[in-house]
C-alpha cells in the first residue's frame, strides 16, 4: 500500500485531457514500491522463527496470532538491516523512528491492524543509480490466505484457509520517486536494487518465493510536461519478466483510454500473467476495486511500542556491517582496474559475473591477462556460451583456467579464433590447463615469423589478382588472402599478424 | 482467619501457626459460597473459582490465595474480560504480572468480575451481569475492577489484582472501602492483560491495607522483555512504616474541587466532602502542610481521556473478529457478514459505543481535531503535574465525587457514568502513581448502608512518577490515623 | 449531531453490524459524548507537542533470538473453525 508519494504527487485531472487534445506524445511515469522480506532469524515483533516451507501454522505464538493480551517487541536486527538498506541507498537515517498502526480488517491480519511506519520512517530520501528514493520503512508481513472454494465446512459460503507462519515476517518497504520512464528501465533498475540487497545480505531477494515483491505506480503525461497524470497502482508482479510485461500492458491500457478522450481512474490493479488481455496480448489487468475498497486506515502511533532512537552506535554498527555495494564495485573496477564504464557496470551489477571476474583476476595466470580482456571474455564469450543468467562459478569453466586462456590469447600465443575453440572445450569438459588443450589440438599460434611468412607468401602467389587490388589500395580485397592463410594454418594464425605480413610483403 | 490481612497471614504461615493449604481451603469455600451469581445469593463478583487444593507454595507470598481480574490471561483458566465475545476462552499463556506473583508464592484462587473490556465505572457492563457492593447489595461496587474490589471487601479473597485505565482500581476500591493502587505507567508489565487502552492500562493491587498493597506491588514490578513499555523500577518497594507526615507538603487542586459549569455532575457530594476534609485535618495533625495547587488543564482530562482511550480501544478490539478465538456468528453469508455480526453479537452496548467513538475520532478528517488534540492536552496535563510537584510532595483529592451509587442509576446517561472518573483520570493521563485509601464513611442520609454509619469514602493520593514508596508511606500513616472500620462489609 | 449516514460509515469501518433500531440511539449517544469532549477544541494548544509516550524510555528492542512457537493444536484449540492445517474463514472473494 502506498504511504509515499511515488507515482504521482497531487493528481492532476488535466494532464491526461491536455494530452489527448494536443496529440502530444505520451510519456510513462513510473514509481516502484518494493517489499523486501528481511533475513532475520525471528519475526518482526515476536520470537517465532521465520518459516521456510514449514507445515502451516507451526510458527506462531500469542503475539503473531494476535491473541488477547499479547504485545509486540521490535526486532533489533530488523532495525539494523533497515539502517543498512538506508545507508546503501544514500538515505537519511532518522534520529528517531516511530511505528504506527494501520487499521483494517482482513483474515490475514490477526490484530486488525498492521504495525507499519507512517510519518517518521526509518530512512528518508536517497538515490540508487538514476532513481531517487522516497523512503524506506519497516513493517510486518501479512499471513497467507488460501482460497479453497466451497469446502462445505463453513455453511453457505466459500472458504479460505489462513496460515499464520508468514504473518509477522519483517519487511522493509522501499518507495521510489516516480523517476522511471519505461518498463525495461524499471526491471533493469529493480535488478540493480536486488543486487544491492543481496550484496548487503539483508534478504534472500527471491521474487518467485515472495521475499522481494514489487508494485508499480504508473501514469502517463504529455512528453515534456512537469505535471503528473492520474496514477494506477499495479500489484502482483512476481518476476522481472512480469514486471516489464505488466507495466507495458498498463501503459498501453492508459494510452488507449487517454487517446479515446477518456480519463484514467485512480485505482489498484492486478496483473495476471496467465491470462490474455482484451487486446490479445499476454496478461490481463483487472481492477481490485470493489465496495470494500473505501479504505480509511486510521493511522495512529502504536502505543505498545516506544519510538526507536537511532543512536551513533546503531549507525556505526550498520556502517561496519556493509560490504561493498554494486555502485562502489563498478567505481573500483573503473578506477583500479581501468575497466571501461560499461564493463565495470555490467560486472558489478551482475554480481555473479563480478565475483567470477575477481576470482579469475586473482588467479595470477602466466602470461597474465589484462583486466579489460578478461572482462570482455567473461561478459562476452563465456556468458554467451553459458546462457542467460547462469552463474559461471557453477559451470565447468574454472576461473583460473579462463584466466590462463585469456593470458595466452593476449600474449598472442593463441589466436582469438583458436581461443574460442579452447573455451568450447572448457565449457563442455572442464579442465585445468588450457595450454594442454592448445597443445593437444595443435592450436598454438604459428611460432616464428618465418614459418607464417612463407605461408603468407604462398597465399599471395595463389591469389595474385587479390594481391594486386590490395596493393592498389582496396583493403577489402585482403579477405581471400587471409582466408587462405587461415585454411592453411587451421585458424592458428593471428589475423592481425597475417594482415601485417601481407602489407609488408606487398611493400605497403 | 478472616481478620488476617495477607501480610499477617504470611507472618502466621512463616511462624508455623497457619498452613497455606488451610488458608486456601478457607478462602476457596468462601469464594465459592458468596462469590457466585446473585440468584444463588452471591455477590456475582467472581467468575471462576479454583477447584481442589492448591499445591504447597514456596516464596515470600507463602501460598496466600489471590483473586485476579478476569482480563488477566491465565493459562488454561477462563479469561474473557467480562465479554460475551470471549465466552469460554482459555488462553495458552499466563500474564506476566500473575506469573510473577505465582513465582513469588501466590496461588490463584479466583477470577474476578469486571466491566466488559474494563470499560465502565460500575461493573454493570459485564457479560456476567453486575457485581454487587458488599456494603449495600443495591449499589454498584464501582468499576471496572468491581469484582476484585467487592471480593476483597467481602472477605472472599485476601487480596486481588485489578487494572486501572482511568480509575478502574481506585474508584472501586473507594466504593468498597479498601485500598487500591495504580502504579506509575510501565511499572508492571501489561503482557497478558487483555488490552483496553494501551497507553493508559496499568495493573495494580486491591487490598485490605496499605502494607498488603506494597507487598503485592513489590513482586509485580520490573522490566519484562515481553512488554516494550515496561520499565526497570528505580528502587525496591519497601514495606511502608511511616506513622507521621512531618514536613510532607500536600496539594489540593483547585480545579478539581470546583470543576465549573461544564462539568455539572462532578461536584463533590457533601458527605464525601466532609470525609475528605476530616482526612486533611488528620493529615495536618500528623505534621503535613496543606496548600492549594493548580492543575489548569485537569478539568479537560476527562474529554482527552475518552477520546484517547476509545481510539486505542477501537484498534485493540479489532482482533476480536471470530477467526482465531472467541464466539463466531453462525450461518454467515460471507466474510463481511461474519465480521459484522460476530462483533455485533459479541460486544455489549458500552463497548460498541466506545468502538464507534474511537473509530470516528481516528477517521479521516477527524484525527487532528480529536486524537491529535487530546494527545496535546495530555502533554499539558503532565506538565501541570510537574509544575505542581515543584511546590508539593503529593496531591490529594477525593477518589470519587460520590459514594457507591444505586444499580441502574447512571446506565441511561453515558456521560454521567464517565464523570465517576473525574478525579482519577488526570493521573492516568500523566502516567503517575495514585492510591485510594478509605478515609471514612459518609454521613448523609441518602448514602447510609444497611450497616448504618454510611458508605465508604475514598481519599486519592498521587505523587510524581516512581514515587510509590513515598506514596505508600504517606498512605500508611494516614491509614493508621483514620482507623477505617474495614471489616464491616464482610459476608 | 452525527448523521445516520456517518454512523453507518463508522460502523462499517469498525465492522459492527447495527440493526435499524440501534442506529438512532447510537447517533444520539455519540453526539452527546462528542459535545462534551469537543470542549478541548477551545484550548489553545498550537505550540504543544502531542504525547507519544507518557514516561520517557529507550532501549526496548528485542534481540533477534528464536523462542519456541506454539504447537499447532494449541494454536487451533480456541478457534471457531479449523481445517487440518489452517483457520477457516468465509472467503473474502465470495
Ligand atoms: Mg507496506
Ligand atoms: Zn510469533
Amino acid at each position: 500500500m502506498s504511504e509515499g508519494t511515488a507515482g504521482a504527487g497531487p493528481v492532476s485531472a488535466d494532464a491526461s485531457a491536455a494530452a489527448s487534445d494536443s496529440g502530444a506524445a505520451l510519456e510513462p511515469v513510473i514509481g516502484l514500491e518494493i517489499h523486501v522480506q528481511l533475513a532475520t532469524a525471528t519475526k518482526m515483533f515476536c520470537g517465532c522463527e521465520l518459516s521456510f516451507g514449514q507445515p502451516p501454522n507451526t510458527r506462531t505464538c500469542p503475539v503473531c496470532l494476535g491473541l488477547p493480551g499479547s504485545l509486540p517487541v521490535a526486532n533489533e536486527r530488523a532495525v539494523h538491516f533497515g539502517l543498512m538498506i538506508g545507508l546503501a541507498l544514500g538515505s537519511q537515517l532518522a534520529p528517531r523512528s516511530i511505528f504506527h498502526r494501520k487499521n483494517y480488517f482482513y483474515p490475514d491480519l490477526p490484530k486488525g491492524y498492521q504495525i507499519s511506519q507512517y510519518d517518521e520512517p526509518l530512512c528518508l530520501g536517497g538515490r540508487l543509480g538514476e532513481v531517487r528514493i522516497h523512503r524506506v520503512h519497516l513493517e510486518e508481513d501479512a499471513a497467507k490466505l488460501i482460497h479453497v472454494g466451497e469446502s462445505g465446512r463453513i455453511h453457505g459460503s466459500d472458504t479460505s484457509v489462513v496460515d499464520f507462519n508468514r504473518g509477522g515476517t519483517p519487511l522493509a518497504e522501499i518507495v521510489t520517486e516516480p523517476d522511471l520512464r519505461s518498463p525495461e528501465q524499471a526491471s533493469e533498475w529493480l535488478r540493480l536494487l536486488r543486487a544491492t540487497l543481496r550484496q548487503l545480505g539483508v534478504s534472500d531477494v527471491n521474487m518467485e518465493e515472495g521475499s522481494l515483491r514489487c508494485d508499480a505506480n504508473i501514469s502517463l503525461r504529455p512528453a515534456g510536461s512537469e505535471e503528473l497524470g492520474v496514477k494506477t497502482e499495479l500489484k502482483n508482479m512476481n518476476s522481472f519478466r512480469f514486471i516489464e510485461r505488466g507495466i507495458r500492458a498498463e501503459i498501453e491500457r492508459q494510452r488507449e483510454i487517454i487517446e479515446s478522450g477518456d480519463t484514467v481512474v485512480q485505482e489498484t490493479l492486478h496483473f495476471d500473467p496467465t491470462t490474455r488481455s482484451a487486446g490479445g496480448g499476454a496478461g490481463a489487468i483487472t481492477s481490485l476495486r470493489s465496495k470494500e475498497q473505501a479504505h480509511d486506515y486510521r493511522y495512529f502511533p502504536e502505543p505498545d511500542l516506544l519510538p526507536v532512537a537511532i543512536d551513533e552506535a546503531m549507525r556505526q554498527a550498520a556502517r561496519e556491517a556493509m560490504s561493498e555495494l554494486p555502485a562502489q564495485r563498478a567505481e573500483r573496477y573503473r578506477r583500479e582496474l581501468k575497466l571501461s564504464a560499461d564493463s565495470a557496470q555490467l560486472l558489478a551489477f551482475r554480481s555473479e559475473l563480478g565475483d567470477y571476474f575477481e576470482a579469475a583476476h586473482a588467479a595470477h595466470a602466466d602470461p597474465s591477462p589484462p583486466a579489460q580482456a578478461l572482462a570482455n571474455w567473461i561478459s562476452g564469450d563465456l556468458a554467451a556460451r553459458l546462457g542467460d543468467g547462469e552463474d559461471p562459478a557453477a559451470s565447468r569453466v574454472q576461473a583460473p583456467a579462463l584466466a590462463a586462456l585469456v593470458g595466452l590469447v593476449a600474449a598472442k600465443r593463441v589466436s582469438v579464433g583458436a581461443g574460442r575453440q579452447v573455451l568450447d572445450k572448457l565449457v563442455a569438459e572442464g579442465g585445468e590447463d588450457p595450454a594442454a588443450i592448445v597443445e593437444a589440438q595443435g592450436l598454438a599460434s604459428l611460432g616464428g615469423e618465418d614459418e607464417l611468412g612463407a605461408i603468407v607468401a604462398a597465399a599471395l602467389a595463389a591469389n595474385a589478382d587479390a594481391a594486386e587490388r590490395v596493393r592498389a589500395g582496396n583493403e577489402k580485397a585482403i579477405g581471400p588472402i587471409v582466408g587462405a592463410v587461415m585454411r592453411e594454418t587451421k585458424g592458428r594464425a593471428d589475423g592481425t599478424e597475417v594482415t601485417r605480413l601481407v602489407h609488408e610483403q606487398l611493400g605497403i | 482467619m478472616l481478620d488476617l490481612s495477607a501480610s499477617a497471614a504470611i507472618a502466621e504461615i512463616e511462624a508455623g501457626d497457619l498452613s497455606a493449604a488451610e488458608l486456601f481451603a478457607f478462602y476457596r469455600r468462601r469464594a465459592a459460597e458468596h462469590g457466585g451469581d446473585v440468584e444463588g445469593g452471591g455477590l456475582n463478583c467472581l467468575t471462576w473459582v479454583a477447584e481442589g487444593v492448591a499445591d504447597a507454595s514456596d516464596g515470600p507470598l507463602a501460598g496466600v490465595p489471590l483473586a485476579v481480574k478476569d482480563l488477566f490471561c491465565t493459562k488454561g483458566v477462563p479469561s474473557q474480560s467480562g465479554s460475551h465475545i470471549l465466552q469460554g476462552y482459555r488462553p495458552p499463556y499466563t500474564a506476566t504480572a500473575v506469573k510473577r506473583l505465582e513465582t513469588a508464592g501466590a496461588t490463584l484462587l479466583a477470577k474476578a468480575n469486571q466491566d466488559e473490556f474494563a470499560m465502565g465505572s460500575s461493573n454493570e457492563n459485564s457479560a456476567f451481569g453486575p457485581a454487587l457492593n458488599p456494603w449495600d447489595r443495591g449499589r454498584v461496587p464501582g468499576g471496572s475492577s468491581g469484582g476484585s474490589a467487592a471480593a476483597v471487601a467481602a472477605g472472599l479473597a485476601p487480596w486481588a489484582l485489578g487494572t486501572d485505565t482511568g480509575g478502574s482500581i481506585r474508584q472501586p476500591a473507594a466504593m468498597c472501602g479498601i485500598v487500591g493502587l495504580k502504579p506509575t505507567y510501565g511499572a508492571i508489565s501489561r503482557y497478558g492483560m487483555i488490552a483496553f487502552a494501551s497507553s493508559l492500562d496499568q495493573a495494580g493491587p486491591l487490598t485490605r491495607d496499605v502494607t498488603d498493597a506494597a507487598l503485592l506491588l513489590k513482586h509485580m514490578i520490573g522490566r519484562d522483555r515481553c512488554d516494550a513499555t515496561s520499565l526497570q523500577f528505580p528502587q525496591e518497594i519497601e514495606r511502608p512504616r511511616a506513622e507521621r507526615l512531618d514536613g510532607v507538603r500536600l496539594g489540593v487542586p483547585a480545579e478539581l474541587q470546583n470543576p465549573g459549569a461544564d462539568f455539572a455532575g462532578a461536584e463533590v457530594e457533601p458527605s464525601v466532602r466532609a470525609a475528605f476534609d476530616r482526612a486533611l485535618a488528620l493529615a495536618q495533625e500528623l505534621g503535613a502542610s496543606v496548600q492549594e495547587v493548580h492543575l489548569p488543564h485537569a478539568a479537560h482530562a476527562l474529554s482527552a481521556y475518552y477520546i484517547l482511550s476509545s481510539s486505542e480501544a477501537s484498534s485493540n478490539l479489532a482482533r476480536f473478529d471470530g477467526v482465531r478465538y472467541g464466539v463466531r456468528a453462525t450461518d454467515s453469508t460471507g466474510l463481511l457478514d461474519m465480521y459484522t455480526r460476530t462483533r455485533h453479537d459479541g460486544f455489549g452496548a458500552e463497548v460498541k459505543r466506545r468502538i464507534m467513538l474511537g473509530t470516528y475520532a481516528l477517521s479521516s478528517g477527524y484525527y487532528d481535531a480529536y486524537y491529535g488534540r487530546a494527545q496535546r492536552v495530555r502533554t499539558k496535563i503532565a506538565e501541570d503535574f510537574r509544575t505542581a510537584f515543584a511546590d508539593v510532595d503529593l496531591i490529594v483529592t477525593p477518589t470519587s465525587a460520590n459514594v457507591a451509587f444505586a444499580l441502574g442509576e447512571k446506565t441511561a446517561d453515558p456521560w454521567s457514568m464517565y464523570l465517576s472518573d473525574f478525579f482519577t483520570v488526570p493521573m492516568s493521563l500523566a502516567g503517575i502513581p495514585a492510591i485510594s485509601i478509605p478515609c471514612g464513611l459518609s454521613e448523609s442520609s441518602d448514602a447510609v448502608g444497611p450497616h448504618g454509619g454510611g458508605l465508604p469514602v475514598g481519599l486519592q493520593i498521587a505523587g510524581p512518577a516512581f514515587s510509590e514508596n513515598r506514596l505508600l508511606d504517606a498512605a500508611h500513616a494516614l491509614e493508621q490515623a483514620i482507623g477505617f472500620p474495614e471489616g464491616r462489609a464482610r459476608v | 449531531m452525527i448523521e445516520r449516514d456517518e454512523v453507518l460509515h463508522v460502523a462499517r469501518l469498525a465492522r459492527l453490524a447495527l440493526s435499524d433500531e440501534e442506529i438512532e440511539p447510537m447517533a444520539r449517544e455519540l453526539s452527546a459524548v462528542l459535545d462534551h469532549v469537543a470542549k478541548i477544541g477551545e484550548l489553545s494548544l498550537d505550540d504543544v507537542a502531542p504525547t507519544l509516550h507518557v514516561v520517557e524510555v529507550t532501549g526496548a528492542l528485542r534481540p533477534d533470538e528464536p523462542r519456541p512457537s506454539l504447537p499447532r493444536e494449541v494454536a487451533f484449540e480456541q478457534a471457531p473453525e479449523v481445517g487440518d492445517e489452517g483457520f477457516l474463514v468465509p472467503s473474502p472473494q465470495a
